[in-house]
Formats: structure tokens, sequence, C-alpha cells
């Protein structure tokens, strides 16, 4: 028949620089650090952090690029899978404490998925009762979302009390390896692990099945997702209920992290999480991956060289690459 | 070209609920003597002052910032540095003053150029994220800043409670009193100011890209200029009434200054106050910080009984503390079935009356 049979589809130029971005700040940062033991734990630290941002982070930006809702509201279920993360270990201790591998990925386990099925479930009740009346409407769907936040936190506080609990990984995961001089914590590892379980999980959805692809759809344009007559209201909150799912498991894994669980930890992870999307482009799962590395390497590499440029060296990041690229890393070609 | 700006309040209840609130706080030293009473008419006239610049942003520009007490953080430090590195003078409180209004102007412009130009919803985030880092910078840099202590500093000798004027009416006019009444007259003034810019050509602008910004910009108007400006004019406000805020305390940290949760009782202030229609800020603010200062108690009787009766997690939910979380629920509810607020229901009523 015709040629247009033969001839493969237009297919944009896939941007390589970008991505490569986290690779040319880690090349510039090496010979300023100087000691390549430093330079691995330190680059280490920043891959394992940024891992947990991006798991944050990746519902927030999807949820975004599709039905355009910005919630304000994530830092809460990000508190929340952390202190979901407490009711599990804390009566589990003898199993945390104990020096069985099994017992201790057991443990674990159920931390991650009891902070995801809550945080789901919650993400479900948030959307319908909050999000749906004021679909559409930016300013209102800020507001009332810092205003579910709000009272998210504040219910945390009332049930939890106000003092922050400790919690500590499983024994296995505690400690470091030695790789030479460079100290490699194990939970940073098991972080890192997870993470990117969580994107492989990601790409592996977003790319190669129908929901994936009905997903990219509805972020491209969804007007037309919608003509074709899928119900893409439906779509989305089964979409934001996994973007709340995932804030959840990133709380856990940052709980754990930091082995302390406070309230107010959602909204300062929160901070970070805009400026991760904000660099990777809105709404790209992609960019939010790049930018959650960047971030984090920037962030541990500032805070080694120059701790008080550290404070704000996000913002500057933030500054540099929007100066560079003005929608983001990856901008989704949106309407 | 009027000084004064037609718009008035419109609606007998409002009026005079306007007239009540604004004379009360004008003779607020005589009526209510006492230094808690004063310590809530100030309260009144900052957050009236601070909400109005932040309307000119959320109600009439349809923008949302989170980095509004930022500014007003700026305008505290800026005065609060000044008077603690200089000396308590005029000349240092007016450096301090001015510095502050040109730093947070600037700062607002390079923000605004700098994330207006692509979505408004970069803003919002945008914002979040340069004031968390501000906050953080002033907590950290404890050399300049005094850090999370904050800084208490000398107020010029006017305006000291030990500096005596006179007598009115059996009552000692001293220097607190001064000094409230130069918070309260340039509150008046910048809100007057503040009322004339969004009843101007300029703020009708303003109106017109809130409303449908793509027909706005086919008009011709630059919707970046006018996002920009506006964001500047009310950073100016804001810092302002951090300026004036500071000389009052005579203390500045960040817990008075930049903490979160002034920006949220701003934010709660507006909404219910009623966006977009400045009026709002004055009953809003009046309404909001009474209920601070004299229903936080209540609810903790209420707490306190509930926890008598043994009954389960009300005591933790009644807690004064937990003041937020009571006020968010309202904040939400203002949002869903009050958009326009307390004024706005009062001018609708207003139009059906006599």
């Amino acid at each position: 028949m015709s040629a247009t049979d033969d001839a493969t589809l237009p297919r944009a130029r896939a941007e390589l620089l970008p991505a490569l971005t986290p690779l040319i700040v880690a090349a510039i940062a090496a010979p300023l650090i100087g000691s390549w033991s430093t330079f691995a734990t330190l680059t280490l630290a920043g891959v394992a952090m940024g891992m947990m941002i991006f798991t944050m982070a990746s519902g927030l930006t999807l949820a975004f690029g599709m039905m355009d809702v910005l919630n304000f509201g994530h830092g809460a279920f990000i508190s929340l899978g952390a202190y979901v993360a407490t009711l599990v270990f804390l009566p589990l201790a003898a199993w945390s404490d104990a020096d069985s591998l099994a017992l201790n990925l057991g443990v674990f386990g159920l931390a991650l998925a009891a902070a995801a099925i809550v945080c789901g479930g919650f993400g479900y009740v948030f959307e319908r009762v909050l999000i749906v009346p004021v679909y559409g409407q930016h300013l209102k769907q800020i507001l009332v979302t810092i205003g579910g936040s709000i009272v998210a936190e504040q219910l945390l506080y009332a049930l939890f009390g106000p003092e922050q609990i400790l919690i500590s990984p499983p024994a296995t995961f505690q400690g470091a390896f030695l790789v030479g001089d460079a100290t490699i914590e194990k939970y940073r590892v098991v972080a890192m692990v997870v993470g990117f379980v969580v994107f492989i999980a990601q790409v592996v959805v977003l790319n190669r099945t129908k929901i994936g692809l009905l997903i990219r759809a509805g972020v491209e344009n969804r007007e037309m997702v919608e003509a074709l007559g899928y119900r893409i209201d439906r779509l989305f909150v089964g979409v934001f209920m996994a973007g709340s799912a995932l804030a959840g498991l990133g709380g856990v894994l940052w709980a754990l992290y930091q082995s302390q669980v406070r309230a107010s930890m959602g909204g300062e992870l929160l901070v970070l999480c805009f400026i991760v999307i904000i660099v990777g482009g809105l709404g790209s799962v992609g960019g939010c991956f790049t930018g959650a590395i960047l971030v984090a390497l920037i962030a541990n590499y500032a805070g080694f060289l120059a701790p008080k440029l550290a404070l704000v060296s996000n913002i500057l990041l933030m500054v540099v690459v929007l100066l560079w690229r003005p929608r983001g890393l990856y901008p989704v070609s949106g309407p | 070209m009027m000084i004064l700006s037609g718009d008035a309040p419109r609606g007998w209840l409002l009026r005079a609920l306007l007239i009540v609130v604004v004379a009360a706080l004008a003779v607020a030293p005589f009526l209510f003597p006492g230094a808690k009473a004063l310590n809530v008419a100030e309260k009144i006239c900052v957050m009236a002052l601070l909400a109005a610049s932040y309307d000119l942003l959320l109600g009439y520009t349809g923008i949302v910032s989170f980095a509004h007490v930022m500014f007003f953080g700026i305008g505290s430090y800026g005065v609060a540095l000044a008077l603690y590195g200089i000396g308590p003078g005029w000349g240092a409180l007016a450096l301090g003053a001015a510095c502050a209004l040109v730093f947070a102007v600037a700062l607002a412009l390079a923000i605004g150029l700098f994330s207006l130009r692509v979505q408004s919803i970069f803003f919002a985030m945008v914002t979040l994220a340069v004031a968390y880092a501000f906050n953080v910078l002033a907590s950290q840099l404890s050399d300049v800043t005094g850090g999370e202590d904050g800084r208490s500093f000398q107020i010029p000798p006017m305006l000291r409670p030990g500096f005596k004027l006179g007598e009115f009416a059996d009552l000692a006019i001293n220097g607190r009193m001064l000094c409230y009444y130069i918070v309260f007259a340039i509150g008046v003034l910048l809100f007057l100011t503040l009322l004339r810019v969004v009843n101007s050509p300029f703020g009708r602008v303003l109106q017109a890209i809130r409303e449908n910004p793509f027909r706005a910009e086919a008009l011709g108007y630059r919707i970046v200029f006018h996002r920009t400006l506006a964001t500047c004019l009310s950073a100016a406000g804001a810092a302002a009434a951090g300026a004036l805020n500071a000389l009052w305390l005579r203390y500045v940290g960040p817990d008075t200054a930049l903490s979160f949760s002034i920006q949220i009782d701003v934010l709660v202030i507006v909404v219910i106050g009623g966006m977009g229609s400045l009026y709002g800020s004055i009953l809003g603010a009046a309404l909001f910080v009474i209920a601070e200062n004299y229903l936080q108690a209540l609810i903790g009787r209420l707490s306190a009984g509930a926890a008598d009766l043994h009954l389960p997690l009300l005591p933790s939910l009644l807690h004064p503390d937990r003041w937020l979380l009571w006020l968010g629920v309202m904040f939400i509810l203002a949002v869903y079935f009050a958009p326009t607020g307390i004024v706005g229901k009062l001018r609708e009523q207003g139009r059906e009356g006599p």
C-alpha cells in the first residue's frame, strides 16, 4: 500500500543531557572533595536520600500531570506513613531486634505494606471528600489541600502525642560495610533498593500495561482520553491512592533513616518534594527521578563543602535549573 | 483622581460592624486599659494590615503565596536589627524600615519574575520553598539574627512605657499609647492606600487576570508585569506590618516573625473575612485575634471537662494546643460554603435589606 505503512511514527527525540546532570554534578564535586572515600560515602548517601525523596514525590507529580491537582496535603501522608511504621515496629520490637534476617525483613515489609495500605485508604477519602468538589479550580485546590494538611497534622498530634517517637531500623540493617575507606551504611543500601524497586515498578506499569498507557495518555491530553470513553476520574482516584501510598512508603523509609517520627516531618519533606518536581518538570516521572537524585546529591555535597550554603543549595539549584529550562528538566507537553 | 477610593463597604450591617471595630481600635487605650487588651488591639491592627496586603494577592489577583510571612519577617528583622545594631533612635528605626522595604520588594520582584512567567501554580510552590529556606537561614545565622532566641532591643525613648506625655480623663498618656497610635495610624493609612490600589484601573486589571488570564492577555495586558507588581506591593505591605509589629513587641524571633503558623493565620483571616474584599481582612482579623486570645481558654475548659468525664480522644482533640485543628476545619468549610467570606454574606444581606 502506501508508504505511510512502513514509515515509523515520528518520535520525540529523547534528550540525554538533563538525565546526565547528576553525573555532571558528581564529576564536578569529586575533585573539590578530594578524598575518594569521602566522595563515595557522600555520593551513596545522596543517591539513597534521592531514592527516598523520589518515592515520596513521584505520586505528587503524576497526580498533577494527570488531573492538574497539586496536593499540598501530600506531606500529611508522609507523616502518616511514618506513624504507621511506629505502630508496626514498636509492638514487634522483638522481631526487629532479633538477629535474624527473615524476622527483620518481615517487620520491615509489614511496616511498608501497612503504611501503603493505610495511606492509600486515606488518600481515597481525601480525594473524594476534599478534592472532588474543586476540580479545575487551582486556587481552591491549594486552599483546600492546605486546610486538609493542617487538619491531618493536628489529628496526628492528637492521636500520637506531640513528642517525637524514636524508632530504629531492624538489627540486620544497622551498621555499615567498609569498602576500602568508604563507609556504606547498610540501611542506605536497603532504602536505595526499595526506592529503585519503586522506580522500576512505576516505569514498568506506566510503559508496559494498559493502565499505564491510559495514565500517560491522561497526562498528555485528558479530554482526548475522556472522549475515547475512559472514565478518567476513576483512573485518577487510583493514581491519587497510589501516590498517597507512595508517600506513606517514603515516610516509613525516611523515619527509619532519621530514627525518629514527628508530625512536622511531612511539611519539611513536602518542601523538598516540591523542589524536586519543579526541577524535574511537573508531571514527569523520569524528571522527578533525575530531580530527586540531583537535589539529594547537591544537598550532600554542599553539606560537606560549604555547610552554610547547604541551607539554600536546593533553592539555588531550582533557580539554576529554571533559568536553563523554565519548565523543568523534562517538561511534559501539556495543553 | 480621587485620593480615597470610592469603594464603600455597602450593606448596613457590614458598615455598622466596620465602624464598631475601627472605632473600638481608635479608642482602645482609653476604652480597655490594661496590657493584654492593648496587645490584642495592636495585634488586630497588624494582622488586618498583613491580611489586607495578602488579599491583594490571594483575593484580587488569584495567586497563592506562602512567602507572605517571610516579607513580614523581613520587616520585623529589618527594624529589629537596625535598632539593635545602631541603637534606639528614630534614624535607626527609619533606616531599618527603609532597608527592609527595599529588600522585601527586591526579593518579591525576583521571585515574581522568576516563577510567575511559567504558571501561577509554580508561584505557590516556589514561595513555599523560599520561605522555608529563609526561615532556616534566620534560625541558623545566629550571629546576625540571634538564631532561635531572637533579639530583644530598645525602641526610641518616646515610645517606652516610662515616657509620660500628660494626662487625659484620669488616664496617664504614656509612650506605650503613643506607640500604639503610631501602629494604628500607619495601619489605617496603608489600608486606605491598598484600598485605593485595588480600586484603581490597575486593580481592575488584576481582577480581570484573576477571572480569566487568557482574556486579559488577549486584551493586551501584560500578565507577568501586573502579577509581579501586585506581588511587590503586597510584599511592601507585609514588610510594613512586620516593622510595626517588631516596634510594638520590642523583640524579634523566628516564632513571632517567620513561623509558618502566622502564614496559616493570615490565610484563615483572609478566607473567613472574605477573599477579594479588603474590608474582610479587618473583620477577619478582629474576629480571629479575639477568638485566639479569649476563645482558646474556653476550649481548654471544655477539654478539661471532657477529661473529667473520661471521654476517649475528646480531651486531646479539644486541647488548646490543637486550636489549629478547629481552625483548619473552619477554613475548609469556609472555602467550600462561603468563598466570599463574612463580607460576601453581609453584602448579600445588605442588598436584600431596605
